[in-house]
């Protein structure tokens, strides 16, 4: 056990490495001028050949590579990330500014993935090949064929175009006001805990009118997914001999199913289920596209359209740490979470 | 073989699959013969008009059009659109008829390739082991280290629009899956005797792999490969609609919803006024991806030896 942490966390830093390592590789597919655009904040001062070389020189895009890629990877860990077009800021700012919208929304967004996800699957394992199992099976089946744009198109159309309950954005114009300008602290940037801490209910309503579309969109693939390993990792514990032991011994059907199988059959499922959270990174884009919500994954799509490469190659860099880090997180907890594995 | 088809069609969920599957083959071949191009380039969508808001089911082509295409010499066999138009004037149903060889495409070359290269890797790393496995799998823990949609909208951005590149970057991030796959299966395959006695008889390596060691090994990898082909079509259809992706007019389900997507809601007291606009495309992409999973569904039931005999 103590082998495996360790062995796990010498991995780190070398994966780590390797994906800046990568990233820098298809940085350097760029020509010079195109990266050199990354660090510029005023686009005129690249029109004069003489200011363009220097400038190539001062940030060492000239050379060889093994050299290029140290002087980056320094640039990067002192969080010097460039100038965004996008958003007129240095990358970094933008990425404090955005961070908290995005986090808002992953956060909420485990409750339906844990909530619904398990509790279908328990559902549908216990009444195994009968109708409900085929229905609720078939509904997942869909859900995960539903691309997410489409899906966050329908529920946009459907909730803000028909019944105008959930508009787009993170914030109405009237709560804006207060937020950014009026008598408002930002203890969090979570806006529907700063409200609650400010003891403003009205904006705390308001926050999470604008979430609840973003959530059901970002959320039903993982909870769809989520239900298919819950369905057959139950389905296989029912089938384990101390299960039938139980059964035989005279335990009613509600003990055994929640208290004997449910416990043992949610281990492979908490791995999974983080993984799904983690793996929500991916389908952020796209939520925050549909909905004008104005976190990481809005900018980065308008990055990539704008062409805005050093955006777009920090988002890489911020993204991928994050899945390495949370996937260590996971893999320990996992560990820690399983008898069989912790006294192994 | 023959057990695994006769249940893919009694199962009525892979029969279903199937039966779309079907459809959308007919379409892709018939492609040329429902809808004649109008222009060089097949798949771009023609245009029927001008017109920046899109035009409802059943509109006819603008006369003004025709003296276009009368003037290219083309001949117009068709001049309603008969599921409207998107903005620009772009002919909704020859994007869906021409959109369906674009989705296959993309889901067959994309997951053919990056099988090859992760049944090549993974072979090699479980059949040598050692420094060489070591290395091999971390690079793919490296690879895996990024979230897919993220990794492909990076490299497209960098290496430019176009559906070849957004084919290059899907491939760069897709083939890790198989590599591990594979991997596992010749590690636990390589042990057996008759590859031990092939090994004794000085059978070259290239030879025990290819001979021996993946025709017992590759079929779960080509069920992977199969389910996989819905996400891939996915994968590049968000593209499209991040705007990374096919360009606009390209005949691309996921550029079509992409370009209609400013029109979901419709003008103020008329909610869904352009619904075809993004129901058409929409519901291909949902219909397309859904047979390639309703297949692989049943198909991992089927192979799961702890289910057998129950489906």
């Amino acid at each position: 056990m103590l082998s495996y942490i360790i062995r796990r966390m010498l991995l780190l830093p070398i994966i780590l490495i390797g994906v800046t390592f990568l990233i820098f590789c298809v940085f350097s597919l760029l020509s010079p001028m195109e990266r050199l655009a990354t660090y510029v904040r005023d686009p005129n001062t690249l029109k004069s050949p003489q200011s363009a070389e220097r400038l190539i020189a001062k940030y060492h895009l000239d050379e060889p590579f093994p050299l290029g890629y140290i002087n980056w990877l320094g640039r990067m860990v002192r969080l010097d990330l460039g100038w965004s077009q996008t958003a007129n800021q240095s990358v970094a700012d933008a990425i404090k500014q955005r961070f908290p919208a995005t986090l808002e929304l992953v956060l909420y967004s485990i409750i339906p993935v844990i909530l619904i996800g398990i509790w279908l699957g328990v559902i549908s394992a216990v009444h195994h090949n009968d109708m409900l199992d085929q229905t609720i099976r078939v509904t997942a089946i869909i859900g995960w064929s539903l691309p997410t744009f489409i899906f966050g198109l329908f529920v946009l159309f459907i909730f803000y175009g028909i019944l105008g309950w959930f508009p787009p954005g993170r914030l109405s114009a009237w709560a804006q006001d207060i937020v950014y300008t009026g008598n408002f602290t930002s203890y969090t940037h979570l806006i529907t805990v700063d409200a609650l801490l400010n003891g403003n209910i009205p904006i705390f309503l308001d926050a999470l009118r604008h979430l609840i579309a973003p959530i059901i969109t970002l959320s039903y693939i993982s909870w769809a997914f989520l239900l298919r390993i819950t369905r057959s990792s139950m389905l296989d514990t029912l089938r384990k001999d101390y299960i039938r032991t139980a059964r035989a011994k005279g335990v009613d059907e509600h003990t055994v199913i929640h208290l004997h199988a449910k416990r043992n059959a949610l281990i492979p499922v908490t791995t999974i289920a983080g993984m799904m959270i983690i793996g929500m990174l991916g389908g952020v884009m796209i939520t925050e596209t549909v909905f004008t919500f104005p976190g990481l994954g809005f900018w980065a799509a308008q990055s990539a359209q704008q062409l805005d490469y050093g955006t777009v190659i920090s988002f890489a860099l911020l993204f991928s740490t994050i899945m390495v880090v949370g996937n260590l997180v996971v893999d320990l907890s996992y560990a820690l979470i399983d008898p069989r594995v912790r006294l192994g | 073989m023959n057990r695994i088809l006769k249940k893919l069609f009694s199962n009525g969920t892979s029969l279903i699959g199937i039966i779309l599957l079907v459809f959308f083959i007919i379409i892709a071949i018939f492609a040329p013969a429902i809808t004649p191009p109008l222009s060089d380039d097949p798949y771009q969508i023609p245009r029927m008009s001008w017109d920046i808001n899109p035009q409802p089911p059943g509109s006819l082509m603008s006369d003004d059009m025709k003296e276009i295409y009368g003037f290219l010499e083309k001949e117009v066999k068709w001049e309603k659109a008969i599921c409207g138009t998107a903005e620009g004037g772009y002919d909704i149903f020859y994007g869906l008829i021409w959109g369906t060889r674009t989705a296959f495409k993309i889901g067959i070359i994309t997951v053919f390739i990056s099988m090859l290269i992760g049944i090549i890797l993974g072979s090699i790393s479980a059949y040598f082991g050692g420094w060489i496995d070591e290395i091999l799998m971390r690079i793919t823990d490296i690879f895996l280290s990024f979230p897919f949609l993220v990794a492909a909208m990076v490299l497209t951005t960098v290496l430019g629009r176009g559906l070849d590149k957004v084919m290059i970057a899907l491939i760069s991030f897709g083939w890790m899956g198989y590599a591990r796959l594979i991997r596992g299966s010749i590690l636990s395959t390589k042990e057996e005797t008759y590859v031990m006695a092939a090994k004794a008889l000085g059978v070259s390596d290239t030879k025990i792999i290819w001979k021996h060691l993946l025709p017992n090994t590759i079929f779960p990898v080509m069920v992977q490969g199969s389910m996989n082909i819905g996400s891939m079509v996915i994968t590049a259809a968000a593209l499209s609609f991040l705007g990374v992706g096919a360009p606009v007019g390209y005949a691309d389900w996921g550029q079509m919803v992409s370009f209609a997507r400013n029109w979901i809601i419709g003008s103020p007291g008329h909610a869904g006024q352009y619904w075809y606009a993004v129901f058409y495309p929409g519901i291909f992409i949902v219909l397309f991806v859904l047979s390639w999973n309703l297949i692989g569904d049943t198909l991992r039931d089927i192979l799961d030896p702890r289910l057998r005999g129950e489906l």
